[in-house]
């Protein structure tokens, strides 16, 4: 049942074939990726974040800092693109480390410090532009959003990646925090070190993303809003528990693709603007009501059989 | 000696009383930078006025978040009371339109406390997922403003007795109601102990589900007070209004300020009514000193987490 969002998204990939068999070739099926690949991103970081038991809800503003500072940098000059990258990345990083050390130093609740982190990013970054985006991306900042291949090249490192830590030592320490902080503790998880890093984590894929969607959707001062909600929510669709200590980045990924597959599927049935945001609302209560309902079962409830070995 | 006299008096003061702390220090410095035109009746109305809405939808919020849930469907909520009052008072029909915004939130508000406790969403999604639900029904329906209320009801936003605003009045009333019921009646102590321990409030015979759903309720009802108090300042209703007030992460930071524990089971009104009002001030002083609009949401960010830094540390001493 670990993967069970994936027979939804195979569902929801087959219903829009019916209507749009374009998305069966290859070139329908690779626009597709790409235009999740952002939330994808997003999600994955947010997964680390969500299974050590905290949230991230500065990620939505952090994209929008990255696309605006990056249009102002390069103001369209091609040389500047490397370095701005680097520095794009940084920010991700440092914002990251700042969110992890105020949850974790000074215990302040993690939807606390990052709702501050939102308006402090989103305050900042127009304080500093005069309250809107200038400047222009340059041709090679673009590539990354716009080109199928860089961008489905991007998300594919991605993924793996975030595959790879939750394989490694991290990964187990890190569930083994969001599912009992003093346990772990007490075996010897550095549960500090492990929080941080996870914000670093979510800082630099909202990076990553922020560097995609300034060339997929172009500069603005909305690019980046309610992303945070929609990274949080298709990682529970994944199946991932809010609380933390329960859930996989593979599912997390998929739980975007899914989010993205209903976006695609609402459109093309005409279901467009307005109800798409009912139907879509209706939809995540379900699924993740859905969920809920075998969770019992997860529950150490003692079985007929413990009786004896106890 | 004196030392110690200190350090006890100072671990004796709840988070509500630093907040009031706060709030006084705060219009002491505004006071002196600010000088007459900060004491000026114009002023201090003002900060009633721009206080009221959040103030009563954080009294709400406060509800929900003592039970250890959140509600982050306030906002859009509001836009869709201020239409549904708007609309029905376009005849003339006050009480009408007020019963009808109401019975909306309560519908609003068991739908999330039913979703919450009989299907087992978490808060966050449930409520995240209802406010998409309205939005979506507030975008097909309306383009912009909408109704009309008639004059007499517009007064209750802009009226004022001597230099209290009546909006100002309708929140100390809710503010009052709610710390009468968390204070003074078993629902009160019920919903501290399932924010507490659900557990173990389960386990004394409090039956959790209710609890929770009737918090959920206050919360939207709160919410639909401040629906109807927006529609009577605006004189229609408006299907943004609640979102471009940002009530809803707003009205949770103002509970966390007042010295609500976000994991629920502690802290009470009076820091909520605090902490709206340390808001309200900041933002007065910054509109007297002409400070850049962006820059006060950088410092109201920092205020908010440094707030609660404090409080953690003051807890676990």
């Amino acid at each position: 049942m670990k993967y069970a969002i994936f027979v939804v998204l195979v569902l929801l990939l087959a219903a829009i074939a019916l209507a749009n068999p374009f998305i069966l070739e290859p070139a329908g099926f690779l626009a597709f990726v790409k235009r999740a690949a952002p939330l994808v991103i997003l999600a994955a970081g947010q997964y680390f974040v969500i299974v050590s038991g905290e949230f991230d809800l500065s990620v939505g503003s952090l994209v929008t800092v990255e696309v605006v500072v990056a249009a102002r940098l390069i103001d369209g000059n091609e040389a500047a693109t490397w370095p701005v990258l680097a520095l794009l990345l940084a920010l991700g990083l440092l914002v990251g480390l700042v969110n992890g050390v105020v949850t974790t130093l000074l215990r302040v609740p993690s939807f606390i410090t990052t709702l501050g982190m939102m308006l402090i990013l989103s305050g900042a970054v127009f304080l500093w532009t005069g309250g809107a985006p200038r400047g222009a991306l340059s041709q090679t900042f673009r590539i990354f959003g716009r080109d199928t291949l860089y961008a489905v090249a991007i998300m594919v490192v991605v993924g793996v990646a975030a595959v790879l830590l939750t394989r490694a030592t991290y990964g187990r320490t890190l569930i083994a925090t969001g599912d009992n902080e003093r346990a772990a503790a007490l075996s010897g998880v550095r549960v500090t070190r492990t929080r941080i890093l996870a914000f670093v984590i979510s800082g630099l894929a909202a990076a990553v993303a922020g560097i995609m969607l300034g060339g997929f959707a172009g500069v603005s001062a909305q690019v980046g809003q309610g992303l945070e909600f929609s990274a949080i929510t298709a990682v529970v669709l994944g199946g991932v528990a809010l609380g933390g200590g329960r859930g996989s980045v593979v599912a997390a990924m998929g739980g975007a693709f899914t989010l993205e597959a209903m976006f695609t599927l609402l459109n093309l049935y005409g279901i467009s603007g307005a109800l798409e945001y009912t139907l879509q609302g209706v939809i995540i209560i379900a699924a993740v009501a859905a969920g809920a309902v075998q969770l019992p079962r997860l529950t150490p409830t003692p079985r007929k059989g413990d009786a004896h070995a106890s | 000696m004196s030392e110690r006299v200190l350090g006890s008096l100072s671990l004796r003061m709840g988070p509500a009383q630093v907040v009031f702390l706060a709030l006084l220090a705060v219009l002491v410095l505004g006071a002196i930078v600010g000088g007459a035109e900060f004491m000026s009746m114009e002023t201090v109305v003002g900060i009633q006025q721009r206080s009221a809405a959040l103030g009563i939808v954080a009294i709400g919020q406060t509800l929900a978040i003592l039970a250890g849930s959140l509600d982050l469907s306030v906002a859009v909520l509001i836009s869709l009371t201020s239409l549904v009052a708007a609309e029905m008072m376009e005849s003339g029909n006050v009480a009408g339109g007020v019963a009808g915004a109401l019975a909306v939130s309560v519908l609003v508000g068991l739908v999330n406390g039913a979703v919450i406790t009989k299907f087992k969403v978490h808060a966050f999604i449930a409520t995240l997922g209802m406010t998409l639900v309205i939005k979506g029904v507030l975008d097909h329906l309306y383009d912009g403003p909408a109704g009309r209320v008639p004059d007499s009801f517009q007064r209750l936003g802009y009226d004022r007795i001597g230099p209290i605003p009546v909006s100002a009045l309708l929140w100390a009333g809710v503010a009052l109601a709610v710390w009468f019921i968390l204070t003074r009646t078993r629902t009160g102590y019920r919903i501290y102990a399932v924010g507490g321990d659900v557990e173990v409030a389960r386990l004394s015979g409090v039956r959790t589900d209710r609890v929770v759903i009737i918090t959920h309720v206050l919360c939207s009802l709160c919410a639909g007070i401040a629906g109807l108090l927006l529609a009577s300042r605006l004189g229609a209703g408006a299907p943004t209004v609640g979102t471009d007030g940002g009530y809803d992460l707003e009205s949770i930071a103002a509970v966390v300020l007042g010295g609500t524990a976000l994991a629920g089971g502690r802290g009470g009104v009076a820091g909520t009514v605090g902490g709206v009002l340390l808001l309200a001030v900041l933002d007065s002083l910054f509109n007297l000193l002409e400070v850049n609009s962006f820059f006060k949401d950088v410092v109201r960010g920092v205020v908010i987490v440094a707030a609660v830094a404090v409080y953690v540390r003051r807890r676990k001493s």
